[in-house]
């Protein structure tokens, strides 16, 4: 395994010997954050190891394996459109595709009213420079002491941009899925950047894929503005293949009575790594975070998220789930952070986790930091197996134990998909759970939302 | 249908259930009633295939197998149901499709084919009118929020739906509101046929106002120390228990 | 008794912190600074064996190699070791018998309501106090002794006890462990040291009473606890020191080695000298606790009252390694004005259906910052291990923090931990409540602090709980109103 010494000063070769690359065709304001993103990334100590914030994640051996970086946009030679076509029954959907964490340059056009902004971020960071320099890396900087967010600005180079202007309700929800495909092994970096101005509203679809059989390294940061009483939905579903690993990190500025909502659904991928970061920075704020992770073989998945009550008057609400299997390892790290003039915040925590093996693993850590004093707050974290009581009712009206156990397995889930406000893709999402539950979906390496091959 | 002879049982160790001698047939009503204490749930719990529940001597024959060699689900698809006295909650499982899997597993244990949905649905609806429960249930998560009498009557609507030939009611009275129970007691009443047999347990008389019992059974320190026709309910209440602890000389 | 009960209350409401008295009794110390040659002034004065200070020095070795932890939730100021006394010791006779105490020592443990007069005693309490660096006097050995038990200084365990010493010293808490075990093990002067034979029943509470007198001096007692085969101990717990500008440093280890079927309780009233009102001076308490629950069925159980000290560093945990023990914390921690509480427990659970419970009360009030930091860990071959935890934190104030941060680490299946935690203030409606029946706002809030601290005081002894109740109201004295 590489020493984290060798790791570091590849990137800081890859970035002096690069950054032309890396420059061409950006605006300036997002090259203007690179040399100042690596210093921090340097500063910190490269990428992050044995740090609080990582303290049951190791990334060594994830960042010790070889990876291609490609600075440029590659033409797939196969018609993405085509190949992939990610259809939710009953869900109208405007889809764009990022291929290896650029945009695809065949996207077809969406339906969107025609003030909505959907295209590619370097093309915004030229066509859009006052909006790109209001916004852009002004949200991801509450990551302090992550070098892997720091390093995502150092090298991004492309990824979505979408912009909704005051009082504009984009009705059709956005898919934004992510594909990977290469002939060997490839680290990507993605930047996303979706602005939702006051009473805007939209809801946001992500989905993230491996199309090949190769090892991927991602580092895709979003960063969410919404302005005074936005509301956005945002789903996630990771459904990539083992060797396939993430560093996924959201952050959501809101204002005052804004909504945001997010389901994270992570089903299959490597070491999957989920950063969330929401500041409720004026009052009357609301955000919901739902997730539920469902592992096995020797899958990671680390939840880390940070929820920054600034404001008074706002409501937090955070519920994560996990079943894991085989030798799994999921990690869930949660804070409430509650600053000194937040009076009268609600917000509160869960974390509830089912072990199906000896071998599979839970570290839960779900932290209140709070310096307001008339506040409500709270959280609980669990680790156990199905309830005893409830397998033997189910047994008692004829159902079997293997089904008892899926039904248990999948009520524990429902609860936290039945939040999915889009119909269509809550049944999907369900149906996807079962299958995962059932061992129907590992064979599967594309997506399963009904793929034409 | 159902013969228990001489039937022990101890939980953690501890005997509870001294030697139980029973036979019921079909179309008959038997009450147990007992104070607490006298091993009236561990009887059931026993019955139904509880496996915290060792059964150290005796058998329990059932339509002529041998129900303690079945788990607890054959024991179910075999014909025994049993309504809880504290039905379990379990979120994000919808009653519906609790059901489903349920009769699905039954028909397919006796060789049938699954339930055609649209027919499900249907006999479901009927079976809701029969017992006067919400349409509403149907989409909720099993007993997830239930007042304690929605508990007991879906516990009710579930036997009507899964026709069981032999139902045991564990103090299926507890918690209930004299309106509730009323419910509750047609509800299994209106399920009574030629051809399944009903066990009672309860510990009060009021149930068996509305559910008339055949035989009526007294369980004391885990063995039936009486049995008699439906009149010894009467006395029991009139009495109480104490009186039966006397004539067994304990 | 009940009257001069109600004296002391009255004088305690009076002033703010009533152990802040200075005894003028002549005192034997060492200079200032830390370095090898002081650890073998300190080994030699204390008459050591060669293997004891060769511990001492290995400690020190490995103590310069470390670096002072950070990762509390504390702000810490440096600390200049070198500007720090290491052995500080009142003078007096070499006997130990009652009447050649010096009177202004007995003087000031009477007043600190900790007679040493066997005659006078509470029923039922042995004590050892110590002072600074050195213990004062033991009572009741010689009734301990005629069951087998040992209950004496640390120093005179050494002398008289050397292989019991030597088998369990560093056995729980290795002074590699962290920190300030590196420099306690370096430098610890005195402390208790108990030993329950197989079978025997402790017949009546111990006790320790900590006091710092001396200026510029750090306390670093050590005290080991060992309970053979079913036997039973209560240990208790209290410190405290004078009101200074200057801020000392008590850096302590605890270890406790419980047997088969053996049960030890620890309790804590730690009062040590806070800081004034604006944070000024104060002990800084960074202190090693540690048991191990080694055979079948052991059992440990911790209650602590924690309302002194500038800053507290301080995690009492139980290593659950005998198949079926139990563990069990119980924690209220009261923080006021600036100071600042980095606070809880680990449960190592390494045995099968091993069992631990956690309840921890925070009340924080004035600038003050009061966390919970707590571990739960099940390793990968330990089955059905239970653990349930329960943190709450009450505020006092808007200026003042609370915080939890617990660490569930869960490498087995079978296990069952629950994690629950809130933080609130307390409500309006129930202060109304108190006043509309004519309670008033300050009575109110002390009534329903005493409510949320119920379940921890009355797992204290009974003489300490009271003792803890009136510590909890003098504590949070003005904080409220």
């Amino acid at each position: 395994m590489d020493s984290l010494e060798k790791i570091n000063a590849d990137f800081a070769t890859l970035f002096r010997d690069g950054r032309t690359l890396l420059d061409k065709g950006c605006g300036a304001v997002i090259n203007g954050c690179r040399e100042e993103a690596f210093r921090k990334f340097v500063d910190l100590g490269g990428i992050p190891f044995k740090k609080e914030e990582y303290s049951y994640l190791n990334l060594l051996p994830l960042f010790s394996r070889d990876y291609n970086v490609v600075l440029k946009y590659i033409r797939q030679e196969v018609d993405m459109n085509e190949t992939f076509r990610c259809a939710v029954t009953n869900l109208q959907t405007n889809p764009v595709l990022t291929v290896n964490g650029w945009w695809f340059d065949e996207n077809i056009e969406p339906e969107i009213p025609e003030e909505v902004v959907i295209c590619s971020l370097r093309e915004a960071s030229v066509k859009y420079p006052d909006l790109l320099a209001r916004h852009y890396n002004h949200y991801a900087s509450a990551a302090r002491n992550d070098g892997l967010v720091a390093l995502n600005t150092a090298f991004a180079q492309d990824g979505i941009f979408v912009y909704v202007p005051d009082d504009v309700v984009m009705e059709r929800p956005l898919q934004i899925i992510n594909l990977l495909r290469a002939n060997t092994g490839l680290m990507a970096f993605q930047r996303n950047l979706i602005i939702l101005g006051k009473n805007a509203r939209a809801s946001v679809l992500v989905c993230d894929h491996t199309l090949s059989e190769q090892e991927f390294l991602v580092n895709n940061t979003t960063e969410v503005y919404l302005g005074p009483r936005a509301r956005m939905e945002y789903y996630q579903v990771q459904n990539q293949h083992l060797g396939a690993s993430q560093i996924n990190s959201l952050f959501v500025s809101e204002h005052r009575n804004s909504v945001f909502e997010s389901n994270l659904v992570t089903l299959y991928g490597g070491t999957i790594r989920n950063n969330m970061y929401v500041a409720m920075n004026e009052e009357g704020g609301e955000c919901h975070l739902y997730g539920m992770y469902i592992l096995d073989k020797n899958q990671i998945v680390d939840n880390f998220s940070y929820i920054d009550h600034i404001a008074p008057h706002c409501i937090s609400n955070e519920h994560f789930k996990g079943v894991m299997d085989d030798a799994s390892l999921a990690n869930f790290s949660g804070c409430i952070r509650v600053r000194p003039d937040a009076q009268k915040t609600e917000a509160y925590q869960a974390n509830n986790n089912l072990l199906l093996t000896d071998t599979a693993r839970v570290n839960t850590k779900p932290q209140l930091v709070i310096d307001a004093d008339d506040v409500k707050c709270s959280h609980g974290a669990t680790v156990g197996q199905l309830d005893e009581e409830a397998m033997f009712y189910l047994r008692s009206r004829g159902i079997g134990l293997e089904e008892a156990r899926m039904m248990m397995m999948f009520g524990f889930a429902h609860d936290i998909i039945q939040r999915v406000k889009l119909e269509p893709l809550r049944v999907e999402i369900d149906n996807l759970i079962d299958k995962r539950l059932r061992g129907e979906l590992s064979k599967c390496h594309h997506c399963v939302m009904k793929c034409k091959k | 249908m159902l013969k228990i002879k001489n039937l022990h049982a101890a939980v953690d160790g501890k005997e509870i259930l001294k030697g139980i001698n029973l036979e019921i047939r079909e179309g008959e009503v038997h009450a147990i009633m007992g104070p607490n204490g006298a091993g009236k749930s561990t009887l059931s719990s026993v019955l139904t295939g509880r496996e915290r529940f060792e059964v150290t001597e005796g058998e329990i024959e059932f339509n002529g197998k041998d129900l303690l060699q079945l788990p607890a689900e054959d024991r179910a698809r075999e014909g025994i149901f049993m309504s809880f006295q504290y039905p379990v909650e379990i979120p994000g499982v919808s009653t519906v499709n609790f059901l489903k899997t349920a009769v699905n597993e039954i028909r397919k244990y006796r060789g049938q084919p699954p339930f055609p949905a649209g027919d499900f649905l249907k006999m479901i609806r009927q079976k809701m009118e029969l017992v006067g429960i919400d349409n509403k249930l149907l989409n909720r998560s099993l007993n997830e929020g239930f007042s304690g009498g929605e508990k007991k009557k879906n516990e009710i609507f579930q036997m009507a739906v899964l026709e069981p030939k032999l139902a045991i009611l564990d103090e299926t009275d507890s918690g209930l509101d004299i309106d509730a129970l009323r419910i509750v007691a047609n509800g299994v009443n209106k399920l009574k046929r030629p051809d399944n047999a009903t066990i009672v347990i309860t510990h009060y008389q009021r149930l068996l106002d509305y559910i008339v019992p055949d035989v009526v059974h007294v369980l004391y320190d885990g063995r039936i120390v009486k049995t008699a026709g439906k009149e010894l309910v009467a006395e029991l209440e009139e009495k109480g228990y104490d009186w039966i602890k006397e004539e067994v000389g304990r | 008794m009940a009257k001069e009960q109600e004296n002391i209350i009255q004088e305690v409401t009076g002033s703010e912190y009533k152990y802040g008295f200075v005894t003028n009794v002549e005192t034997e110390t060492i200079g200032k600074g830390l370095n090898e040659e002081v650890i073998r002034m300190i080994s030699a004065k204390k008459e050591e064996p060669e293997w004891l200070l060769e511990f001492r020095l290995n400690a020190y070795r490995h103590w310069l190699t470390m670096k002072m932890p950070r990762w509390a939730k504390l702000d810490i100021p440096e600390i200049d070791y070198q500007d720090i006394v290491y052995y500080a010791a009142p003078k007096q006779k070499e006997s130990k018998q009652w009447e050649d105490v010096d009177p202004e020592l007995k003087a000031t443990f009477d007043k600190l309501g900790i007679p040493l007069s066997e005659q006078m005693a509470l029923s039922g309490i042995a004590v050892d106090a110590v002072m600074d660096s050195v213990s004062v006097k033991t009572t009741f050995k010689d009734t301990l002794a005629e069951r087998g038990v040992i209950f004496c200084s640390f120093s005179e365990a050494v002398r008289n006890h050397p292989d019991l010493v030597r088998k369990y010293l560093g056995s729980v808490v290795p002074y590699r462990d962290n920190y300030f075990a590196a420099l306690n093990s370096a430098v610890f002067s005195d402390g208790s040291f108990v030993y329950i034979p197989k079978g025997v029943r402790c017949p009546m509470e111990l006790s320790t009473y900590f006091r710092i007198n001396a200026r510029n001096t750090g306390q670093f007692e050590r005290t080991l606890i060992v309970a053979e085969d079913d036997a039973y101990v209560s240990y208790l717990e209290g410190c405290t020191a004078p009101q200074r500008d200057e801020n000392q440093l008590h850096a302590a280890i605890v270890e406790i080695v419980v047997e088969k079927n053996a049960e030890v309780k620890y309790s804590t009233v730690q009062n040590w000298y806070p800081g004034d009102k604006e944070g000024k001076g104060g002990i800084y308490n960074f202190v090693t606790k540690r048991g191990i629950c080694r055979g079948e069925n052991a059992k440990l159980i911790w209650a602590q009252v924690e309302t002194g000290s500038a800053i507290t560093w301080k995690y009492p945990s139980t290593i659950l390694k005998g198949d079926g023990s139990v563990s069990e914390f119980y924690s209220v921690a009261v923080t006021n004005n600036y100071q600042q509480a980095d606070t809880g427990t680990k449960m190592i659970h390494i045995g099968n259906n091993t069992r631990s419970r956690i309840v921890s009360k925070g009340i924080s009030a004035g600038y003050s910052s009061n966390s919970y930091r707590g571990k739960v860990k099940v390793v990968k071959t330990c089955r059905n291990a239970r653990n349930y935890s329960q943190c709450d934190s009450l505020l006092l104030g808007d200026k003042c923090g609370a915080h939890t941060f617990p660490y569930l680490e869960i490498e087995n299946s079978t296990a069952q931990v629950e994690h629950e935690a809130t933080t609130s203030k307390i409500g309006e409606d129930q202060i109304f409540y108190c006043n509309q029946r004519g309670i008033s706002t300050e009575d109110a809030v002390g009534l329903i602090i005493k409510g949320y601290a119920g379940d921890v005081l009355n797992k204290m002894p009974m003489e300490f709980a009271v003792e803890a109740q009136k510590l909890l109201q003098i504590s949070l004295e003005g904080s409220v109103g």
